[in-house]
């Protein structure tokens, strides 16, 4: 599972990096980035999830293969 | 009382959010206008107003920056060309339009991104703290939007630009003027716009003399394209933080508080669960989310079956998207523990709420330490008639008068 973030949807509301900062970090202009490689480790699964369910640009997204 | 153009005959046909019957029934409107069919209602006041309801239709609104300009954002019986043209605009970068937009923008990010706002939570906790503490060391009736939610952002955001924290009731007076008198003539709107201007230009004056540590100066120093920026462009960011800094997180702190007044269910949970403070505040700005943004139609096009016409203006009610049915379930109910919350509070696309960082920092400490110290209060009046609630597209209650235990 990996998470990743569209930088072209992403408007800096900073939701992802509030409940998931394991898995999102934010530059200096509020921009969303996902930190490494956006691996999900298992016990991250809802927290990931949380975060795409509370982008309200629906800029972020769960590729579950290659898990 | 009413707005100047007169009593709202039908909320679908004919809104007017300076009338004070529309925030005071704001919820029950949106409801009542989506469920008689049309969800875009239309006026025919300020020389023609749409008002689409549905979270779609806002966020189609949103995003359309080909059809829809940030001209003008605060409807009022100007017209377009009253307002000072693309690409600054009278306050860049929430008056700006694609490509200069972004430009303005980046300038003003790093200072209201994540981890600059950070820093001020130990202030802003130790000035809620105290102005909790005022309140818990007497008893009885308080109003707690004039005695304490109002005052947080005032002093915030003075200090963060560098202007005299005792200009407090000046600077509720330039919102008051620019948010809540928007059916006055345009004469007298140019009026209020140029006496903030004035008083902004002495106090950008100081600045230049005398640089600090502080936006105005940071402002001052920053250039863009290679130059420094012009007089009108620092100023139009001041007023821009100004007024948008102030009357919306007092308004969202003074909704929060009335539900918690209202709600003791809720109120008591916080209480004994702070933990689960930061997950109520997202569910109180979806359900009390204070600020309507505002366009002008750029061109002439159909909407939805609608023909929108050039220089006719656009209310985009951020907080009537947050409770459409057909995106959030139960959307009338306010359920303190929400976790998917997909809420639209500060808006949607490219004008993303500038300030959302630190609007819930000082939402969510307000609450804290309000609790920590207030934890059983309620309405002086439980009918409700004691609370007088804004006029216009910003959303909160004025005066909240509160029975302190």
């Amino acid at each position: 599972m990996r998470v990743a973030v569209d930088a072209d949807k992403c408007q800096g509301h900073n939701r992802c990096y509030a409940l998931a900062p394991e898995l999102f970090d934010v530059d200096d202009y509020g921009q969303a980035v996902v930190v490494a490689d956006g691996a999900v480790a298992p016990e991250l699964a809802e927290k990931a999830r949380l975060a795409v369910a509370n982008c309200p640009e629906y800029a972020i997204s769960i590729d579950t293969e290659g898990s | 009382m009413t707005s100047t153009f007169g009593p709202v005959a039908d909320w679908a046909t004919d809104l007017d959010h300076a009338d004070p019957a529309y925030n005071r029934n704001a919820p029950e409107i949106w409801r009542t206008v989506r469920e008689g069919g049309c969800p875009i209602a239309h006026s025919d006041r300020y020389h023609g107003m749409w008002v689409p309801l549905t979270h779609r239709y806002v966020s189609e609104v949103a995003y359309d920056t080909e059809h829809f300009t940030s001209r003008g954002v605060v409807v009022s019986r100007g017209t377009m060309d009253d307002f000072p043209e693309a690409p600054i605009g009278g306050a860049p970068p929430i008056t700006s339009d694609p490509p200069f937009h972004q430009h303005a923008r980046r300038i003003l990010l790093p200072p209201f991104s994540p981890k600059a706002i950070e820093r001020w939570e130990p202030e802003i906790r130790t000035l809620c703290a105290d102005l909790a503490g005022g309140i818990a060391a007497g008893a009885g009736v308080i109003d707690a939007s004039e005695r304490y939610a109002q005052h947080i952002p005032v002093d915030v955001i003075a200090r963060m630009l560098g202007l005299p924290p005792d200009d407090g009731d000046l600077f509720r007076k330039f919102v008051h003027d620019a948010l809540e008198a928007v059916d006055v003539s345009q004469e007298q709107r140019v009026a209020f716009s140029d006496e903030l201007d004035a008083y902004l230009d002495d106090r950008i004056s100081e600045h230049e003399a005398e640089p600090a540590d502080d936006l105005i100066s940071y402002l001052l120093g920053v250039e863009l394209f290679g130059e420094r920026l012009a007089r009108a462009h620092v100023r139009g960011c001041v007023v821009l933080l100004l007024i948008a800094g102030i009357d919306t997180t007092w308004s969202a702190i003074g909704s929060s508080l009335w539900h918690l007044a209202t709600h003791p269910d809720d109120r008591r949970r916080l209480v004994a669960e702070p933990d689960l403070i930061p997950t109520a505040v997202e569910e109180l700005l979806r359900a009390y989310a204070p600020v309507t943004m505002a366009r002008f139609v750029a061109k002439d096009h159909d909407f939805h079956g609608h023909r929108m016409r050039a220089g006719e203006w656009v209310l985009l009610p951020f907080p009537a998207a947050n409770r459409d049915p057909e995106a959030f379930e139960r959307p009338d109910d306010v359920i303190i523990d929400r976790a998917e919350n997909r809420h639209a509070a500060f808006g949607l696309g490219i004008h993303r709420c500038l300030g959302s960082n630190l609007a819930r920092l000082e939402l969510r400490v307000a609450i804290e330490e309000f609790l920590a110290r207030i934890p059983e209060f309620e309405l002086a009046d439980p009918s409700g008639d004691g609370v007088v609630w804004s006029v216009g597209q910003v959303r909160g209650p004025r005066t909240l008068p509160l029975r302190i235990h």
